[in-house]
């Protein structure tokens, strides 16, 4: 049984925010270079240019990529074998997201209630926090903060099995194609097939933490990312909706076992500022 | 350079004075409008730029502040224009057939930031003073001197659109 102490998550989550919201991370920085190398469009060109500069005056001069420094969502991997002493692990991930929001002058974008008042709590908590259980001694904490630009434009849809390989490639397509230059293209597109409608989107958000140019283990759903990247590409919707060569780095799916009677559809996009920092204890 | 010389798909750099406003704040113009009541700030003219910063660390302007998705100020846009005379937009993503009605009929013009540059055109704001409702927080009202903030022209007053890919 290994003690992590209440103070050391609320320290480690507060940096983890600073360096979540302004260091792209790598895979994403060569995708940009790369995808300027291929844009053939003015425009294209441009913005492209502008993130990659964007990129590097974040990283040195500790400016969030993006003023939308997002809803602090948490994947926490918490080892069995892993004592929290002091307090609940959910209160020191969400007193970290304050102090981290607050000490690295982030963006609070969080209101407290999403109808009626929509007053900012001030503070970017609550955050959402997804745990699951492992084996071990170890704690590994990913922050994905989410901007809304991108999420705005998510979507799930509850297929029947009859539907098959080509609808569900239609809705994957349309729904990144229909989000136009909302979303910030060049994007990166999550999509969770199975389950049940909760896991599909869960799926839909983790895959969005997958490494750049990885692949679905399954060869068949690798070949299914390939033609829904291929496809999205032809649309040319391109960088900020303006037309060109590159409207999305990757599409990753991951996929679960579903009901015989269902065939949920989750898809959830990235920004190019994909952004992810994660930090072991 | 007058707004309606410019045509899309231009790229242009913008020097002057510009204010902010996203989702609260444009609830809160588009109401006043609507009672005919009058605003805060005079937007005959005026460019209001679709962004909600973040936070000014010691000895810097601004923080952070790129566009956000102009489409979400879509139902209060056209009043805007037709009523308090808004000439110039600056945000991302496209706009729908009402706001662009009311830009022809005005001769108002819309252009893109990029989106997630966020750090990038922070460096081009040379002053910012929150002129009206503090209380929102990031949505409050900003006044912004501008210095060569890298635009494009997304939608120019004669209906002209670079977003001819998009789906409707």
């Amino acid at each position: 049984m290994k003690t992590i102490h209440y103070a050391t998550i609320v320290e480690k989550v507060a940096a983890l925010c600073g360096r979540a919201a302004c260091d792209l991370p790598a895979d994403v920085a060569n995708e940009l270079t790369e995808a300027r190398a291929r844009e053939k469009t003015e425009p294209g060109r441009a913005i492209l240019t502008q993130c990659i500069e964007n990129a590097r005056i974040a990283a040195a001069e500790r400016i969030p990529i993006c003023q939308d420094t997002g809803f602090a969502v948490f994947f926490v991997e918490l080892g069995q074998d892993v004592h929290i002493d002091g307090g609940l692990l959910v209160d020191a991930i969400a007193e970290g997201t304050a102090r981290g929001y607050e000490t690295g002058y982030l963006r609070k974008s969080i209101v407290a209630d999403p109808l009626y008042d929509r007053k900012n709590t001030g503070t970017n908590t609550p955050p959402v926090i997804h745990l699951k259980l492992t084996a071990g001694d170890m704690v590994k904490i990913t922050l994905a903060p989410k901007g809304a630009g991108s999420e705005n434009v998510s979507a799930i849809r509850m297929f029947t099995p009859a539907d098959g390989e080509k609808a569900i490639i239609d809705f994957v397509v349309d729904t990144v194609v229909r989000a136009g230059g909302n979303p910030c293209p060049p994007t990166v597109v999550g999509v969770g097939i199975g389950g049940t409608f909760e896991k599909a989107a869960l799926m839909a958000k983790e895959a969005l933490l997958r490494p750049l140019h990885s692949h679905n283990a399954d060869r068949r759903y690798a070949t299914l990312e390939k033609k829904m990247l291929d496809a999205i590409n032809e649309s040319s919707v391109g960088p900020q909706g303006f037309g060109g060569a590159t409207t999305s780095f990757a599409v990753h799916i991951e996929s679960f076992p579903c009901h015989m009677a269902s065939l949920p559809v989750a898809v959830n996009m990235n920004c190019h500022a994909a952004r992810h920092a994660s930090v072991t204890l | 350079m007058t707004a309606r010389s410019l045509s899309a798909g231009q790229q242009v750099l913008l020097s002057g004075t510009i204010y902010t406003a996203r989702d609260a704040a444009h609830k809160r113009l588009y109401t006043l409008l609507r009672e005919q009541r009058p605003l805060p700030i005079d937007l005959g003219g005026q460019t209001l730029y679709y962004t909600g910063p973040s936070p000014a660390k010691p000895g810097q302007v601004i923080g952070s502040a790129g566009p956000t998705t102009s489409s979400r100020m879509d139902p209060y846009t056209p009043l805007l224009i037709a009523a308090a005379g808004l000439r110039l937009m600056i945000g991302k993503g496209n706009r729908n057939t009402h706001v662009i009605e009311a830009m022809t009929k005005y001769g108002a013009v819309y252009c893109a930031a990029t989106g997630g540059a966020g750090a990038l055109l922070a460096k081009t704001i040379r002053t910012a003073e929150i002129v009206c409702y503090e209380d929102l927080g990031p949505e409050a009202i900003y006044k912004l001197s501008v210095e060569r903030m890298p635009l494009i022209v997304a939608i120019d007053c004669r209906g002209g659109s670079l977003y001819q890919f998009e789906k409707e």
